[in-house]
């Protein structure tokens, strides 16, 4: 005697087909938003002459680090190694798609984040959401992806944001929740508002750690732009994907080296962005 | 002696005279920890004890029927040992804790039975508190922690500022203000938690063990301040503490509480020489003896001192300077080496010889939590004071015949005033 099989490949499938059928209008016009935004964040990085760009983000290296002189000249050598590769507008191609992705991720995250700190129930709805989010081979969800959004740089932005967004909320939640007691019934003691409680105290005390789930978030985003250019994200990631698919060692390295040095700039940005303050 | 009882009389005609109108007062408060609170106060009304409860249903009651009453600008001090039950009481007052039964009255006005906006609006203005481990926000500066109350109140920037700075200097902190709080020394960060609760002006300040995180030294002088401080501003504290003698220090009262129970409420004279009940008769009957203060309790600060690397000359000028007839000696690192006599310095400074020649390495030495009593019978056999060290090598303090003279007399007239 043998179980069917249950049907769970072909309820999703009815799910996605459904959604697509009812909801196709809101997700061609959050699709044509989107692609706008990249377009145009696009645009305005390429406007910049490169030399211009780089000076400035070995300036804002150099600003946030306080004044590390080694680590501004190291930014300024990679952004020059990109641009003397011929890699330049594909990388601020790259740029603009992480950087939209990170911004949406956080923008979902972060909220959530602190609703989670405050409310049990929605935690422990939320832990298996976001292990199946991590754990879940990003390829299965390119697939709906695809469907609802079609080919392009829209629907590797939407994988990545799923990819990206469970650190950031998940350290969010736990940044909050580890708010020493007693500086919680400080804020009670003073009479604080919730509202006053959370942006006086619990998200500045929380601070380091919710950026680094900022930073967590940013550097699983790049790291999604070659999964994201195989449903036709541009950029560098599908300058990695051609050079494997012709076995170009040295075009997949080039490009693979440029998303490094970026990953690396990025990850320096956002880590000295904070002071971080002992406790206590 | 007469001095003496005119202050009493003095202290008790002011509580007489406003003892009409309690600023705080608490009526049959019971809290209990734990899921299902009705069940263990069925069981508690039925007359079971607190173990017999934790055995039944697993709650904790951590104030049982707990009533008392706090005059205008009074001194009210909550002691007992830890899991008494002083902290939760404390924290009732202004519902971080919620209580489970009882009235809390704050000028007649039942803080248990506000709403969170009225409860708001009485936490800004009435009450202030301070913590143990001082709870300063790490992510802002002195001011901006000093003035925290006063921001929660939307008081204008200016404003706050302003009163920030003056409420700093009242504390001695003037020039502090823009220091962050892990620069400070633990002193210092409590000068700033009271300075926090006192920038909103409220008439009643709850104090959770404020100085036991602190040096003995340390505590001393904050002790001595908060003193002075209230004085000046007249405000009503409710101080919980576990150590007896900061209660008979600071306390126009004392309630003494066990297992969330008040044992005795009562002047530090009443409590010291009317016990009520041997476990009252027991936490205070060393009081008078010389076997529970220690050397922490009793020593002086030991300035100056004379770094091992300078010469007799220093250290005869050192001396001179400060009219004393000699010094101890110490490393950079406050190890103490020994002690110089002044008249052995002045014949070093005349023949030329060096500090090591007149060095004097046979001190009586003491740990800081030596009891008078091995103290006494130490400094009985020496000439010289007696050096405080700690376990690591460091000069603590000193301890002169006069200054333990003058704690035995600190002591012996508290008990003698009442007798």
């Amino acid at each position: 005697m043998q179980l069917p099989k249950l049907p769970v490949g072909e309820a999703v499938e009815m799910l996605v087909d459904g959604i697509e059928e009812y909801f196709g209008w809101l997700l061609d016009g959050a699709s044509e938003g989107l692609r706008y935004l990249v377009g145009g964040f696009e645009d305005i990085l390429l406007s910049v002459p490169a030399p211009a760009l780089i000076l400035l983000a070995s300036a804002l290296v150099w600003f946030v680090t306080r004044r590390d002189i080694r680590l501004a000249g190291l930014t300024a050598l990679g952004l020059l190694l990109i641009w003397n590769l011929e890699l330049w507008d594909l990388a601020m191609l790259t740029l603009a798609l992480v950087s939209i992705s990170t911004m949406l991720a956080l923008a979902i995250s972060i909220p959530v984040g602190i609703a989670a700190a405050g409310s049990e129930p929605l935690n422990a709805a939320l832990r298996p959401a976001l292990d199946l989010m991590q754990t879940m081979p990003s390829f299965v969800y390119l697939i709906p992806a695809v469907i609802f959004f079609g080919l392009g740089s829209v629907p590797g932005i939407i994988a990545t944001v799923v990819f990206a967004m469970p650190p950031a909320l998940r350290l969010t939640n736990l940044g909050i929740r580890q708010v020493p007691r007693e500086l919680i019934e400080v804020a009670d003691a003073f009479g604080t508002t919730p509202r006053q409680k959370l942006f006086k105290v619990q998200l500045p005390v929380a601070l380091p750690t919710i950026m680094a789930g900022v930073n967590q978030c940013i550097m699983l985003a790049l790291s999604m732009t070659v999964i994201a250019s195989m449903i036709g994200a541009a950029g560098l990631g599908y300058q990695v994907l051609v050079g494997i698919q012709r076995v170009d060692i040295g075009m997949g390295f080039e490009a693979g080296l440029a998303i490094v040095i970026i990953a690396i700039i990025l990850d320096r940005i956002t880590q000295n962005l904070v002071p971080q303050h002992e406790n206590r | 002696m007469k001095l003496e009882g005119s202050v009493i009389f003095e202290k008790l005609s002011r509580e007489d005279s406003t003892s009409l109108q309690p600023i705080v007062s608490v009526k049959g408060l019971t809290k209990v920890f734990g899921q299902d609170p009705g069940k263990a106060l069925v069981l508690h009304r039925s007359g079971c004890s607190k173990q017999e409860i934790h055995e039944e249903t697993g709650e904790t009651l951590a104030l049982n029927n707990v009533s008392f009453e706090v005059m205008p600008g009074e001194i009210f001090v909550l002691m007992g040992l830890s899991g008494s039950g002083k902290s939760t009481l404390l924290r009732c007052i202004n519902r971080l804790i919620e209580p489970t039964e009882g009235e809390i009255l704050i000028d007649g006005e039942d803080v248990v039975g506000m709403s969170q906006k009225e409860l708001r609006a009485t936490r800004r203005r009435r009450l202030g508190m301070i913590f143990q481990n001082f709870a300063l926000l790490p992510h802002r500066t002195v001011l901006d922690n000093v003035v925290f109350g006063l921001e929660v109140l939307g008081i204008p920037e200016a404003e706050r500022c302003q009163k920030g700075e003056e409420v700093l200097r009242m504390v001695g902190l003037d020039g502090y203000g823009a220091s962050m709080p892990s620069h400070l020394s633990g002193g210092m960060k409590q000068r700033v938690g009271l300075a926090r609760a006192l920038t909103s002006d409220p008439d009643i300040l709850l104090m959770d063990e404020a100085f036991s995180a602190l040096d003995p030294l340390i505590r001393r002088d904050m002790q001595d301040e908060l003193l002075e401080i209230q004085q000046r501003l007249c405000k009503t504290i409710i101080f919980v503490t576990h150590d007896l003698d900061e209660a008979l220090k600071l306390g126009d009262r004392i309630a003494l509480m066990k297992d969330g129970v008040i044992v005795q409420i009562g002047t530090p004279e009443e409590i010291l020489t009317n016990p009520e009940n041997a476990y009252v008769e027991r936490f205070v009957a060393d009081v008078d003896l010389t076997r529970v203060l220690s050397a922490s309790d009793v020593m002086r600060r030991p300035e100056p001192v004379a770094q091992c690397t300078a010469g007799p000359r220093v250290a005869l000028h050192l001396m001179e300077e400060h009219d004393i007839a000699g010094i101890f000696v110490v490393t950079r690192q406050r190890l103490l080496r020994g002690r110089v006599t002044l008249d052995d310095a002045a014949g070093a400074v005349r023949e030329g010889t060096s500090m090591k020649d007149i060095l004097i390495t046979d001190l009586p030495v003491v740990a800081p939590d030596a009891t008078l009593s091995d103290i006494i019978s130490l400094i009985t056999k020496s000439p010289y004071p007696v050096a405080v060290v700690d376990d690591t090598g460091r000069l603590r303090g000193v301890i002169s015949r006069g200054a333990i003279l003058a704690a035995l007399a600190r002591k012996g007239e508290d008990a003698h005033a009442v007798a």
